[in-house]
């Protein structure tokens, strides 16, 4: 009962922080932004996701099975955060510092 | 609620698709079509396709994209504004849409057991696996034993498929070596970008041993050859992505890998002309063995085996034919 209270808190918190990384993926202002608010559904979203699957799964294969999808996800998304924000500056967009100063100026 | 998902799905689809067809530059394009990929092997999930969503997920989503990419960087990443005839177009697309429409209203509902498919020999399928081949698999008995002459003439199209590429894109400039390895040059591949490369170097022996675990245990889950060659491929592709193309062909050179298109084909064969020196028809398993079921579990596994062997070998081969290309 506990564990399903648990694992139910686990699935509807990483759907909430799914859809703020979406919501700020689709809102932020420039590229650097947005990948910030995407990385939420990579990571924490992730973790309390699989972590609520494994409690409804319960100590068995598919655990295991979990727990390794998991380390892969942790492994592989900052990763292709990296290549991507790497990517991003070697083709010129330059993180917009510059605009956000003016904008609080003017603010 | 399945099929909440399946519309779901199937939504998203038709938006990718719609994307796919109005972005102007074909490198969204390319990764649109990986996403829609991805898509489609969920729905083939939830439709209880597993393997064909593990053969979608693996070579649509992962090594096609690759393969655009490679065809992208050898021409240009704008779409070029076609001369082309809009009312035509339309035209096409509004009769062929409504005859596809029209030819719904005859298609059974979802799992209907009464359908043409459940009433010809799937269910027979069902029924003599346990008894003829005993794995639990019921998709690799058929693909594997009962259905093999199909998955031979897959095998062959794979082969055919690979050897077109081959003469299409492999014409190389006189002079230079076959094997021209130059793995010393400075900027091969990503190795500047140290994160990447330390990720991909944990990761590769892993998606390899994945692969390998997905060929030899398509008799118990889902998986087989297709899938595996598809994800083995994919690990030999990441090294090459990283660690620079040439070295890619120095660990397995484009000898080997036109040995594995062939072998593969050929132990498949192999193994059919083998049963029939044993006294039984061709790619009938049951002789390879004293027991008839252990002979199709040697015989399958085999089989899968080539397939396995000439899928990661023309994927290479793929591979390499577009990335020498660029080259050139």
């Amino acid at each position: 009962m506990i564990i399903d209270i648990l694992s139910w808190v686990f699935l509807t918190a990483g759907g909430v922080f799914i859809f703020i990384g979406g919501l700020g993926a689709l809102r932020m202002p420039n590229l650097y932004t947005r990948m910030h608010a995407a990385s939420l559904t990579d990571t924490i979203a992730a973790v309390l996701i699989i972590g609520g699957i494994m409690l409804q799964a319960g100590l068995t294969l598919a655990t295991i099975k979990l727990a390794a999808i998991l380390l892969f996800l942790l492994l592989t998304s900052p990763t292709a955060s990296n290549a991507l924000a790497s990517a991003a500056i070697l083709s010129g967009v330059q993180p917009e510092e510059g605009k956000v100063e003016r904008r609080e100026r003017q603010g | 609620m399945i099929i909440l998902f399946g519309v779901f799905l199937l939504t998203l689809l038709v938006i990718t698709a719609l994307a796919i067809v109005r972005s102007e530059s074909l490198f969204a394009a390319v990764i649109l079509t990986g996403i829609f990929s991805l898509l489609m092997a969920a729905n083939f999930f939830l439709l209880d396709a597993a393997d064909v969503a593990l053969t979608e997920a693996a070579i649509g989503a992962g090594v096609s994209t690759v393969l655009f990419l490679g065809a992208l960087a050898l021409t240009g990443e704008r779409e070029r504004g076609g001369s082309t005839n809009r009312l035509l177009a339309l035209g096409i697309v509004t009769v062929t849409t409504l005859i596809v429409i029209y030819a719904t209203f005859d298609k059974p509902r979802l799992g209907d057991p009464d359908a043409p498919v459940q009433q010809h020999v799937g269910s027979w399928y069902l029924e003599k696996t346990p008894e003829l081949i005993d794995i639990p698999n019921a998709v690799t008995a058929v693909l594997g034993s009962f259905r093999g002459y199909d998955t031979l003439g897959e095998v062959f199209v794979v082969f055919t498929a690979g050897i077109g590429v081959l003469f299409l894109l492999s014409a190389r400039t006189p002079g230079r070596p076959e094997d021209f390895v130059a793995a010393d040059e400075p900027d091969q591949g990503l190795r500047h970008y140290l994160v990447p490369r330390v990720v991909g170097r944990m990761l590769i022996p892993f998606i390899f041993l994945f692969g390998l675990y997905v060929q030899f245990h398509g008799d118990y889950g889902p998986g087989g050859g297709f899938q595996a060659g598809a994800i083995i491929a994919a690990s030999v592709i990441l090294y090459a992505l990283l660690e620079g193309e040439a070295r890619a062909l120095r660990a397995l050179p484009m000898r080997v890998l036109k040995w594995l298109v062939a072998g593969g084909a050929l132990l498949y064969g192999a193994v059919g002309v083998a049963s029939m020196l044993l006294g039984s028809n061709f790619l009938d398993y049951s002789v390879l063995a004293s027991d008839p079921i252990a002979g199709q579990h040697i015989g399958i596994i085999l089989i899968e085996l080539g397939v396995g062997i000439t899928v990661t070998g023309v994927l290479l081969c793929v591979f390499h034919a577009f990335a020498a290309r660029g080259k050139v």
